[in-house]
């Protein structure tokens, strides 16, 4: 375990609204980006001259083509109900991790160059001028920010907290003011095809591996092919699956559950991310770059559905902005949603009774689900709203035999940030990713406490990256973090084949990935 | 008093204005920004008319607020509902002849006066005592707040103290339409309170009292929730489409 350079605080049995510490995180920024990333992106390479006046323009520019933002400079009553809901402020007393505290900042812009009141009396109403120092608050703080939107579900006026963070990380963007850990991956994405930068040829050894762990595992030959034209399904999946632990085993289970429903599915090396980070950065022309990869990986292997892998972010732009950013997906079979994720395709089998699941294979486990942010709060599985809560669940229980929800508080649409996603899963800045996973571990904590949970199932890249990652700064193991789809691979019973053998080999097959953890989490 | 009844009627026409063109330039505005992508905080509604239930709840019931915090909402909603009670209350010197219903709310009326201002109370208070909303109060938090509860109380005043002539001003009011003008009672109390109503209207366009048509435009609240089946594009993003 790395050691930590700062105070890790201590877990309580509920989290505590700690009083407020200025400046508490006021020297936590993330590593700037350069020409060489932020070029590709279409952002200048460092800071441009006459900056103030130029980032103005693009807020105007913003304020036109958002409502969200517009409305949400506007409406803001300063009740506070949000003030103790973000994980950041709960983990560090930072005021200005308060949601509206963080739209401040960039409201208080707004005002000044915005507004009559603001332009009038500027003092009386909070209106600042956009100086060097109110730029850098803003680098700082809207990379405080991982774009949860729990501070959206109190607020009386539903404003959005990640909306503006969005909105301020296209401007500084648009100024040269980049962050290196997003930017780069994007450029990654482009040139290569995924966030980790895996050529094809690595991926399609890891699959051929992953093949052979799996045949010696189960004596079963459970496929995972890559660029297969005319397979009826494609996957699309965060890349952390194809080697970080724990998704792998996620990968590993979605091979399973095709095995055992008899379609055809492949991956595809042009197409070889989920994730789309240019979500996190606001720009909507980035995203949308990312986005349409997927479509043309669609077309060009003739597929007709397309499925995604366990990634939150990722699971957002696929459900909510998809079909805005790459659709109309009329050549696809209409018999299913575009996309699905998988957790609705292995549950509709479940349903279905289509799946032989020995639950006992779990029975060394006590789990429990940490709803991710973007699944839980900005999209949907199945037919009805909270379908995203239910789903997962159902496929948890349906493969073990011991699983405690958290703390009511802490999870469904109220669920805590594991306090590394927006963009923040970079070394450059544990100490927020610490400090911000403490509200969803003292959940996490309690349960351990109470109820004797052991595992922590979720079914998001990042949030097992995070997790992952943090556990141990806090005494617990970064393995207790565990997919959803890992419980399904070890619980289903496979269906063998004609060229299978029948009698099973029990020897423990080395499952390790390949890959040590990187220097920084590339997930997804 | 010429002047005085003068200037009244100038000021409330002036008021007038800027609340109606000014809201209306802002729910112009609200209503032509596109909003390019799916947002609504789910769970939510799949449905147009399960979006009208969501709205009603947040418009009635106050229900994100009432589950984010409960002092807030308690008193945000004693002041909100009082205030309407008072406001029905008020149409009486504006209509002639007083419909049924409001004659049935004046005594109602009443009481939402002193909802409103013990509503205020609480909600400036926690201004003072909550470390984390100090924080975020700037000083025209503080005004507005001032305003509403001088409105309130100049109003309850001269309900239970300093009684004015009602029927003056009613013709004063409803004068206003014509602009066939009516002394009004030159009554320190009222016109201090009139005075500081028509400084409402004027600032509500260009405050955070925006809020009010801000929430039927937040797309995290109105949307429906059926991206899958529905494509939803805005034009300045289909335009990127053609290149
Ligand atoms: S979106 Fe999440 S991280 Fe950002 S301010 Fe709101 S609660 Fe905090
Ligand atoms: S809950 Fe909404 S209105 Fe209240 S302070 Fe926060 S952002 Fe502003």
């Amino acid at each position: 375990m790395a050691k930590a350079t700062f105070e890790v605080p201590e877990l309580t049995q509920y989290t505590e609204v700690p009083s407020v510490t200025p400046g508490a995180m006021a020297h936590s920024a993330p590593f700037k980006s350069k020409e060489d990333f932020q070029t590709p992106l279409g952002f200048p390479g460092e800071l441009v001259d006459d900056w103030q006046t130029k980032a103005i323009d693009k807020m105007g520019e913003l304020l036109g083509k958002y409502r969200s933002l517009r409305v949400y400079m506007d409406a803001c009553v300063k009740c506070g109900a949000c003030t103790d809901k973000c994980h950041y402020f709960l983990g560090t007393g930072d005021p200005k991790n308060m949601p509206v505290a963080r739209q401040d900042l960039m409201r208080k812009v707004y005002r000044r160059y915005f507004t009559l009141s603001g332009k009038l009396f500027p003092k009386l109403v909070g209106a600042e001028d956009f100086t060097q120092d109110v730029l850098d608050d803003w680098y700082s703080y809207f990379h405080q920010c991982s774009q949860c939107r729990r501070c959206s579900v109190f607020c009386p006026y539903g404003i959005d907290t990640a909306e503006i963070s969005m909105a301020a990380r296209e401007i500084m963007d648009s100024i040269g003011v980049g962050q290196k850990y997003c930017n780069e991956i994007i450029g990654k994405v482009y040139k290569i095809g995924n966030n980790l930068g895996l050529p094809g040829p690595a991926l399609i050894d890891t699959l051929e591996g992953l093949e052979e762990d799996v045949y010696d595992d189960t004596g079963v030959k459970v496929r995972y092919p890559i660029d297969e034209e005319g397979a009826e399904i494609l996957l699309v999946t965060p890349s952390a699956d194809f080697f970080a632990e724990p998704h792998v085993d996620g990968l590993i289970g979605y091979g399973k559950v095709f095995h055992e429903a008899g379609v055809s599915w492949t991956l595809s090396t042009h197409a070889s991310e989920a994730a789309n980070f240019g979500m996190f950065i606001g720009s909507y022309d980035n995203m949308r770059r990312v986005a349409q990869r997927i479509r043309e990986a669609a077309i060009k292997l003739k597929v007709k559905r397309i499925v995604f892998g366990e990634c939150g972010h990722a699971w957002r732009v696929a459900y909510s902005f998809l079909n805005t950013l790459a659709g109309p997906w009329d050549f696809l079979d209409p018999r299913y949603p575009v996309p699905q994720h998988i957790c609705e395709f292995t549950y509709e089998l479940i349903r279905q009774g289509k799946l032989n699941l020995d639950k006992s294979e779990n029975d060394d486990k006590v789990l429990t689900y940490h709803d991710s942010c973007n699944v839980a709060r900005a999209s949907r599985m199945g037919n009805t709203p909270g379908g995203q809560f239910e789903i997962p669940r159902a496929i948890i229980r349906a493969t073990c035999n011991n699983f405690y929800d958290m703390d009511e508080d802490t999870i469904r649409d109220r669920t805590f940030c594991c306090g590394g996603g927006g963009g923040l899963l970079t070394d450059d800045l544990m100490e927020l990713r610490v400090k911000g996973a403490k509200p969803r571990l003292d959940a996490l904590n309690n349960v351990i406490q109470e109820k004797g949970v052991t595992h922590m199932a979720a079914i998001c890249a990042i949030c097992k990256s995070q997790f992952t990652k943090v556990l141990p700064y806090y005494g617990l193991e970064m393995d207790q973090i565990v997919s959803v789809h890992q419980l399904v691979s070890n619980a289903i019973v496979l269906t063998p084949g004609p060229d299978d053998d029948e009698d099973e080999d029990d020897d423990e097959p080395d499952l390790d990935g390949p890959n040590e953890e990187e220097e920084t989490d590339e997930a997804a | 008093m010429a002047f005085l009844t003068n200037f009244y009627v100038f000021l409330f026409y002036f008021a007038a204005f800027v609340l109606v063109a000014g809201l209306a330039r802002k729910i112009i505005q609200y209503a032509r920004t596109p909003a390019p992508l799916k947002i609504p905080t789910t769970p939510a509604p799949t449905t147009g008319r399960g979006v009208v239930f969501r709205m009603m709840r947040e418009v009635v019931l106050f229900e994100s607020l009432f589950r984010g915090n409960k002092w807030t909402w308690i008193f945000g909603w004693m002041f909100h509902f009082g205030l309407l009670l008072v406001t029905l209350r008020h149409l009486r010197y504006f209509i002639e002849p007083v419909w049924f219903p409001i004659q049935l709310v004046q005594p109602f009326g009443i009481y939402g006066g002193i909802a409103m201002v013990v509503g205020l109370a609480g909600l400036w208070a926690r201004r003072f005592l909550v470390d984390r909303v100090k924080y975020i109060t700037s000083t025209s938090d503080h005004l507005i707040l001032g305003l509403l509860v001088a409105i309130g109380c100049t109003g309850l005043l001269m309900k239970f103290v300093f009684h004015v002539d009602v029927v003056e001003i009613k013709h004063f009011f409803q004068g206003l339409y014509s602009y066939d003008i009516e002394p009004l009672p030159a009554d320190p109390l009222l016109l201090l309170h009139l005075f500081l109503v028509a400084m409402l209207m004027i600032i509500f366009p260009y405050s955070k009292l925006l809020h009010a048509p801000g929430l039927f435009f937040s797309p995290t609240r109105n949307q429906v929730d059926n991206p899958r089946e529905q494509r939803h594009i805005a034009p300045w993003a289909r335009k990127l489409e053609r290149s």
